[in-house]
């Protein structure tokens, strides 16, 4: 049973990859979003342009899992195609961890060229390698829980394009991305805790500026806290909208 | 014969907000043997796909027991699942894939070993005349097409056992009629086929046992002769009278006090038209529907919006 199940998970990433994801506008947006975002702030407030590619690579982890991701499921469930992953052998967190899976690669891809692009622009000196990929994986397992959760928790596409952008734009001002966490308000604060941006950005920069320290430890485990918490959330949320 | 399918008080029970809940199935009993067409009757609403969906793992039964390919519903449904094909009202393969590929992504799921799948699914392309639309994404095959590969997607992983929901459904009569021949070869493979249809005439000509549920209860189950024997009792005697405007008009009288009592009445209610033709009927299997729930099959194929697989020639 287990092995059908990670068999599941791997043949529904990869359909997805292949049906949804690799196509020439999704990885175009993928990649020049972020960019756009990161070059208006940086245009605005010239400075430490290093400063921003822990932010930039966060902004492309989330835009990259997530933008699909919370489409797929809800626009497979409108045409009626969802319903062959729940006839085939193949139990449903499994079937939602494929789901993931597909968003994650997409995501990590594009993440993976924004990376490169950063690393030849900037130098890679200092990086901590090792938290740097951990920091990525988990960044990613986080954002496409979260739009997985976003994708069954509404009814159509425009639904699902509402409330991930409702979720993460708000994310993206309070997550530290362009503001460090400590020049916002206390308030600000506490509610940036609330999110996983926050903790990606955090594990990010400390990886990219060597650093290796307890709270990089802590950001990625609050990030592991976020996935295991949206992906039940969006398990318990399918299985109830598919009886 | 060994039994495929083993049904006893399966129950589903829908809450409805601010009204009793539905009983959309309601305690129905069945068995399904081996090798056979095993047809399910009924009119829109009477708990066809409800019975289905839980049979096949999609809903789970509000009360009763099920036993499928000899694997208990509730604690084998993995197993179960691995086993069965299941062909759903809509055609619901993805769009962005080409036919081939769907196919080769149906027996991924089920576990069809590498090696066998990319001639087994040219095999299937092959056998549901598909060969040239290979390449084609599915969005792009017509409706009778993509019908033929989503049965054939069912297929791909070789269940004893397939599941098809109104497999016809608004199909153009060639399509339909080519779908129905498949349906009858895969009974000459061996494989048990439940069905559910609106089609009277395409149930009477497939299926060699056939249910009839009305309003989530079974109200009739039998050989489809055995089902016209029980309804003999009541034969038919059908009167053709020329019209005034050159039309004919039929009629039918059930003769419950014998033949010649019917034809008297017949002949009293031509009041002095012409008669053409004056016949004694067996009763089809879209009589004995009519008199088990009181629709037509006319009501039925309207309710169901249906078209093109009404005529179920072939």
């Amino acid at each position: 049973m287990l092995a059908d199940d990670l068999r599941g998970m791997v043949y529904i990433a990869l359909k997805d990859l292949k049906a949804y994801y690799f196509k020439a506008p999704n990885i175009s947006w993928g990649i020049l979003f972020p960019f756009a975002f990161i070059l208006a702030f940086a245009i605005r407030n010239p400075g430490d342009l290093r400063a921003l590619v822990p932010g930039l690579l966060a902004l492309t982890v989330l835009f990259g899992t997530s933008s699909m991701e919370a489409i797929v499921i809800v626009f497979e469930r409108r045409i009626g195609s969802l319903e062959r992953l729940f006839l085939a052998p193949v139990r449903l967190p499994a079937l939602l961890a494929g789901k993931l899976l597909g968003g994650m690669a997409f995501g990590l891809t594009v993440t993976l060229v924004v990376l490169v692009i950063s690393l030849a622009v900037f130098g890679a000196g200092g990086t901590n390698w090792l938290l740097l990929v951990l920091a990525l994986l988990f960044s990613a397992t986080a954002f496409s829980a979260m739009g997985a959760f976003v994708s069954v928790a509404v009814r159509e596409v425009f639904e699902a394009q509402t409330l991930a952008n409702f979720i993460r734009f708000p994310m993206m001002f309070l997550g530290g991305v362009f503001v460090p966490l400590d020049a916002m308000p206390g308030w600000l604060q506490i509610l940036a805790r609330f999110l996983p941006l926050t903790y990606a950005v955090e594990a990010l920069r400390a990886a990219l500026s060597g650093g290796a320290g307890s709270t990089a430890w802590l950001d990625l485990g609050a990030l592991a806290g976020f996935s295991v918490v949206l992906f039940w959330l969006a398990v318990r949320t399918l299985a109830r909208r598919m009886e | 014969m060994t039994t495929v399918i083993q049904v006893a008080g399966l129950t589903k029970v829908f809450p409805v907000k601010n009204r009793p809940p539905l009983r959309a199935v309601d305690g129905i009993d069945f068995t399904v043997q081996e090798g056979e067409v095993f047809g399910f009757l009924g009119p829109n609403g009477a708990g066809k796909t409800s019975t289905i969906r839980m049979l096949t793992g999609l809903s789970r039964p509000t009360a009763g027991q099920a036993q499928v390919l000899g694997l208990d519903l509730a604690a084998d449904l993995p197993r179960i699942k691995k086993r069965i094909g299941v062909v759903p009202e809509a055609s619901n393969l993805y769009d962005e894939l080409t036919a081939f590929d769907n196919l080769v992504f149906s027996m991924q799921l089920y576990g069809v070993p590498r090696a066998e799948r990319k001639a087994r699914a040219e095999a299937l392309l092959q056998r549901f005349r598909l060969g040239e639309k290979r390449d084609v994404p599915f969005a792009k095959l017509s409706r009778g097409m993509k019908r033929a590969l989503t049965i054939a997607a069912a297929l791909a992983h070789r269940p004893p056992l397939v599941f098809l929901d109104e497999p016809t459904t608004g199909l153009d009569v060639m399509s339909a009629r080519a779908l129905r021949q498949m349906i009858a070869g895969l009974r000459d493979e061996g494989v048990t086929v439940f069905l559910t249809t609106h089609y009277l005439e395409e149930a009477e000509r497939l299926c060699d046992r056939v249910a009839i549920i009305v309003k989530g209860k079974i109200v009739a189950l039998d050989t489809v002769a055995g089902l016209r024997s029980g309804a003999q009792r009541q034969t038919l005697v059908e009167i053709t009278l020329a019209g005034a405007d050159g039309q004919t008009e039929k009629r039918r009288v059930a003769c419950e006090d014998g033949v010649e009592s019917a034809v008297q009445q017949l002949l009293r209610e031509a009041q002095g038209r012409r008669v053409l033709s004056i016949d004694t009927l067996r009763p089809s299997l879209e009589d004995v529907f009519v008199q088990l729930t009181g629709l037509s099959a006319e009501v039925m194929l309207a309710e169901k919006g249906g078209k093109g697989g009404g005529n179920a020639g072939g």
